[in-house]
This record gives C-alpha cells, sequence and structure tokens, in this order.
C-alpha cells in the first residue's frame, strides 16, 4: 500500500474515475433493461455488466490490483467455493440423467407386464 | 497487553493481522451470500413462471448510485487519513453514514409499500428470497452503519494516540463496505430487472 502523499493523491484520482465508471455502468444496465431483450441474453448482458462493476469495486477500492499473495491465496479458495455453491443447482436436475423423457409410458408398460 | 502486529506486518503473511482477518470474514461472507444467490438459481429454475416488474426498478436504481456514492466516499474517507487530513477524512466519514441511512429509509418505504399491498415474504416465492436477500444485505448496511458510528464518535480518539492503527482500522471498514456495495451490485440486476 502506497503512504507516498503523491502517489495516494494519484489513486484518489483513479477513485473518482471508477465512481464515475460505476455510475455510467448502473445506466447502461438500467437502459437495456428498457429494451426489453429476450430472457437469456437480458441475464447475460446484465450480469456481464454486474462483473465489470463488481471487478472494478474489488480491484481498485479494495485494492486487490496490488495485494499480498495470502489474501489472493484465500480468494482462490474463495473462489473454488462459489464455483461449487453456484453448480450446487445443476445437481437437483442430475437425476433426470439417463432418464427416458416419457418416463411414464415405458414404466406403465412394465407394469402392465406382470 | 499489547496485542501483536496491529500496524506492522507479520514476517510470515506480510500482513496486518487484522488485514487478514477481515478478508477472511469477507470469504465467509461470499460463501453465505452465495449459499442464497445459488438458491435463488433453485427457485428460479424450478419454477414454472417468473414475475417481473414487482419491483420499482428506479427505487432500485437510486440505491444501487447512492451504495457507489457511499463506496467512493469511504475509500476517500481512507485516503484523507493516509493524506494526514483527518477533518476531510471525519466529513468524508459522515457522508458515508449519511449515505448508508439514505439507503435503508428508501428500503423502509420499498417494504412498506409492499406490505400494504399485503405482498408479505409468503406471498410468493419471489418475494420470500427477495426478502431474505435485501433483509439480510440491509442487516450488513446497518451493522457497517454501527462500526462507522463508533469511529466518527469515540472511535475517532484513537487517531490522537495511534494514527496507524487508526488508518488500519479505517481500510478494513472500507474493505467490508465495499464487499456490502459489492453485493447490491449483483442483487440489483437479479431482483429488480431479471
Amino acid at each position: 500500500m502506497h503512504s507516498d502523499p503523491e502517489a495516494i493523491r494519484k489513486q484518489v484520482r483513479t477513485y473518482m474515475m471508477i465512481g464515475a465508471a460505476l455510475f455510467v455502468f448502473t445506466g447502461i444496465t438500467v437502459a437495456v433493461n428498457q429494451v426489453h431483450l429476450a430472457v437469456p441474453l437480458a441475464i447475460t448482458v446484465a450480469l456481464i455488466i454486474a462483473t465489470m462493476k463488481g471487478s472494478m469495486v474489488a480491484a481498485v477500492f479494495m485494492h486487490l490490483n496490488h495485494e499480498r499473495k495470502w489474501i489472493y491465496g484465500a480468494l482462490i479458495l474463495t473462489v473454488i467455493g462459489f464455483i461449487i455453491l453456484m453448480t450446487v443447482p445443476m445437481f437437483t436436475t442430475m437425476d433426470h440423467i439417463g432418464t427416458p423423457i416419457h418416463a411414464g409410458a415405458p414404466a406403465a408398460e412394465h407394469g402392465a407386464a406382470h | 497487553m499489547n496485542i501483536p502486529y496491529t500496524v506492522e506486518e507479520r514476517p510470515d503473511t506480510g500482513l496486518a493481522n487484522g488485514k487478514l482477518g477481515i478478508w477472511l470474514f469477507l470469504a465467509s461472507e461470499v460463501m453465505l451470500f452465495g449459499a442464497l444467490f445459488s438458491t435463488y438459481i433453485i427457485l428460479r429454475t424450478g419454477a414454472p413462471e417468473w414475475p417481473h416488474g414487482e419491483l420499482n426498478v428506479w427505487l432500485g436504481m437510486a440505491n444501487t448510485f447512492i451504495l457507489i456514492g457511499s463506496s467512493v466516499t469511504m475509500v476517500m474517507a481512507w485516503a484523507s487519513l493516509k493524506l494526514n487530513d483527518f477533518g476531510k477524512h471525519r466529513l468524508y466519514l459522515i457522508l458515508t453514514f449519511v449515505l448508508a441511512g439514505v439507503f435503508l429509509v428508501n428500503k423502509y418505504f420499498e417494504y412498506a409499500n409492499h406490505f400494504a399491498k399485503g405482498e408479505l415474504p409468503a406471498h410468493s416465492t419471489f418475494l420470500a428470497i427477495y426478502y431474505t436477500l435485501t433483509g439480510l444485505h440491509g442487516i450488513h448496511i446497518l451493522g457497517g452503519m454501527v462500526v462507522m458510528a463508533y469511529f466518527i464518535g469515540p472511535g475517532a480518539k484513537m487517531w490522537k494516540t495511534n494514527p496507524e492503527q487508526f488508518t488500519n482500522r479505517i481500510e478494513y471498514t472500507g474493505l467490508y463496505w465495499h464487499f456490502v456495495d459489492l453485493v447490491w451490485i449483483f442483487l440489483f440486476p437479479v431482483l429488480y430487472l431479471l
């Protein structure tokens, strides 16, 4: 972390620019929403913009663009855990894998044969 | 007894203990909100239909602007201490506190409007997850305000006795506050727009 006053003043200008960019991206998110895109496209666009905004906050305001390796290490573990959490919803549908689409009909036939 | 490594960096981690501590706390917070976002995905993909336009987008957008503004004032509060300007630090921290309060007042009006129409959590799956996510986020805002109030009030005395440790404390408060802003950056499109 910088302690040199000139370096801090330079950082302050960056904070202001990032703040302005975050305002602009928020405006863009709402403007895109007013266009009424198809739901999958709207979700993709909104999440891409949100990820860009989140990255700016994390990198600049939270100083992750120049941190120590211990913090990156902790965050890598967190990202792995987060990815696992986000894939949990997929597991809820995995019990359908390999099941015929019209599972009811063959089962009924199978039952009738006995 | 002096707690070690509050200002100076530990030789093994290269970090003051408080900094590693706040990042580990934030990592646990990512998992907390991550679990709820995961729940949202399960509920949404499993629902035969999902409501649109139930929330006031403009109020949500205003709250996004407010929180982004508060993140800027928070980082400025820390930068002012680094520039040895306690007066400006105080002003920026008070501004952050006020913006957080305005966010909660907006949220109060939003909730009150839903309650008046009988839209309680039990009304629909969407409202249940909406109240859960925004309620938990609101509690985090309130927690941040308590910490800020302490540093505006009695906690500010430390600037005179140990300015470096005070600056570190404000940095950690800021890290928490930016995380709360970051969560809202995702909550806004997920709940209000999609």
